[in-house]
């Protein structure tokens, strides 16, 4: 019951959201203001979570595969294929429900328990379209690059935690990278990450519009929009995998 | 004229709004009073359509506002000014920026333009060199005034104030209260305001309501509130032990 009422009231504010735009020009204002909070600002902490979990996989793919019969060279590819199929878009898409989730969620709550969501109704702006649509569109937009930068930087860091351990040469963990490659993969991830995105934004918006109370409910809004925004990102891992690679 | 007719508001099983009927007119303040909990703000966002009435009418002039959809109350919305009771600024905006966005929002003028009639509207507020400040920077008593500004940019023909005293000395409060009604003659508008402050009621109700449990109980002015005979009324006028010690005298 209470999940119907609530995904109800998701696509009802959904509508609102994406209604015609009333001045085009300050939503394009707006959502360069959101690439810049939700994306650019989010690029740090991708290229760290990502050098050192490329580091891990290798390291860990190299361990559990010490086998003379066993071409060092796939230690290479495993990596690359981990870090393309799940790392890079569903853990990063996890981290950024923790960071972009909980902050756009206490952003918004805070303007509508302290009535800035009621100002800018009483003047006639659709608050909903203008609080939310920029976040959506920028997140939508942002995201599938930040999945681009963490493929990058977690093959780079598997390369420098392989190479300085020893557990596989360069060469071969260069030609294991570029061995077998399936570029589907990749449009596969950014599939991926452009519904995790929009999960992000839209849910923890939707937490965040709808707060009543004071300071403590903000909080709480926050940490449930995180803990859904999670939860449906790993229900979406499954629902398309299983349409797209199967 | 803003006619009020028969409404009722609940929230899951509690009704807050009791079939209230009021009318207020132009150039005038209009007073809605009552104890915290009453209903005021509630009864103020259902007049300006912030929540959906339940039963009833909400009229302004000959419209029907309240039956309207989001796209034609807007036009209406466009000449509503409405002061929140804790401000409601735009904590990410400057206070220039704040006074400045319902023109972005509603009005084609250049940027001069836009920062002049800003300036104008701070200026009338008494707000000066602080354009460039954020909301967090200010006292309360000027962020009150810079959202009056921000209320009064697009000339509205309609102002709302929910508690315009909430939370400011005596000083500051009677100040406010002054550019209110100042305000309200200079651009005619239909000023509604709620209050739990004694001093705003006396100084200047030119008519009161009075809301208990979510009914009006009574409607009056500021000459008729001492003399009434009605006792929540009077419970709450002379709430203080020296007003109740003057009445007896
Ligand atoms: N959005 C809401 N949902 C549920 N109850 C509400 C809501 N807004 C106000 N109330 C309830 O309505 C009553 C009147 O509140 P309010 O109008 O804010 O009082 P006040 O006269 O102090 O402004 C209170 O009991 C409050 O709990
Ligand atoms: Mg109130």
């Amino acid at each position: 019951m209470q999940f119907f009422y609530h995904f109800g009231k998701y696509v009802i504010l959904l509508t609102k959201v994406f209604s015609k735009p009333e001045k085009s020009k300050i939503y394009y204002k707006q959502t360069l203001k959101e690439l810049i909070s939700l994306g650019v600002n989010s690029i740090g902490i991708v290229i760290i979570i990502s050098v050192f979990t490329g580091a891990v996989i290798t390291l860990q793919t190299a361990y559990n595969t010490e086998n003379p019969f066993y071409p060092r060279y796939l230690i290479g590819l495993m990596a690359r294929d981990t870090i393309i199929l799940e790392f890079s878009s569903t853990m990063v898409g996890l981290i950024l429900a923790g960071k972009i989730g909980s902050s756009i969620a206490s952003e918004i709550g805070t303007m509508r328990i302290t009535e800035q969501i009621d100002a800018l109704e009483i003047m006639g702006v659709n608050s909903a379209s203008y609080l939310i649509l920029p976040k959506i569109i920028a997140s939508v937009l942002f995201n599938p690059l930040l999945t681009m930068i963490s493929i990058a930087i977690g093959v780079f860091g598997g390369w420098i935690a392989g190479t300085a351990t020893g557990v596989v040469s360069s060469e071969d963990y260069i030609y294991g990278i570029r061995f077998a490659f399936i570029p589907f993969y990749v449009t596969y991830a950014l599939i991926k990450t452009v519904f995790y995105a929009f999960i992000i934004t839209s849910v923890s918006s939707y937490y965040g519009y709808f707060v009543r109370g004071g300071a403590l409910e903000v909080g709480r809004s926050s940490t449930k929009a995180v803990v859904y925004s999670c939860i449906l990102i790993l229900l979406f891992d499954v629902i398309l995998t299983q349409l797209l690679l199967s | 004229m803003i006619k009020v007719d028969h409404i009722w508001k609940s929230f899951n099983h509690q009704t807050v709004l009791k079939d209230i009927s009021v009318e207020f007119e132009k150039g005038k303040t209009n007073l809605i009073i009552g104890q915290s909990g009453s209903g005021k703000t509630v009864l103020l966002k259902s007049i300006v359509g912030l929540l959906d009435i339940d039963k009833g009418e909400v009229k302004y002039d000959d419209v029907v506002y309240s039956k309207l959809d989001f796209r034609e109350k807007k036009e209406i919305r466009k000449k509503i000014g409405m002061l929140f009771q804790g401000s409601a600024l735009f904590d990410s905006s400057t206070v220039e920026e704040n006074v400045i966005y319902p023109l972005d929002m509603f009005t084609n003028m250049s940027y001069e333009e836009k920062r002049e009639r800003a300036n104008f509207c701070l200026n009338r507020v008494n707000i000066l060199n602080a354009n460039h400040l954020y909301p967090s920077e200010i006292s309360g008593g000027m962020q009150k005034r810079v959202a009056i500004a921000r209320a009064i940019v697009l000339n509205p023909e309609y102002l709302f104030c929910d508690e315009p005293d909430s939370g400011l000395d005596p000083i500051t409060t009677l100040r406010i209260n002054n550019l209110i009604k100042e305000i309200t003659e200079e651009f005619n508008t239909i000023t509604i305001i709620n209050t739990h402050d004694m001093n705003s009621v006396m100084e200047f109700g030119e008519k009161i309501i009075f809301i208990h449990i979510g009914q009006i109980w009574w409607e009056g002015t500021n000459k008729d509130i001492l003399h009434s005979e009605n006792e929540k009324l009077n419970d709450f006028v002379f709430a203080n032990h020296m007003a109740k010690r003057l009445k007896q005298i």
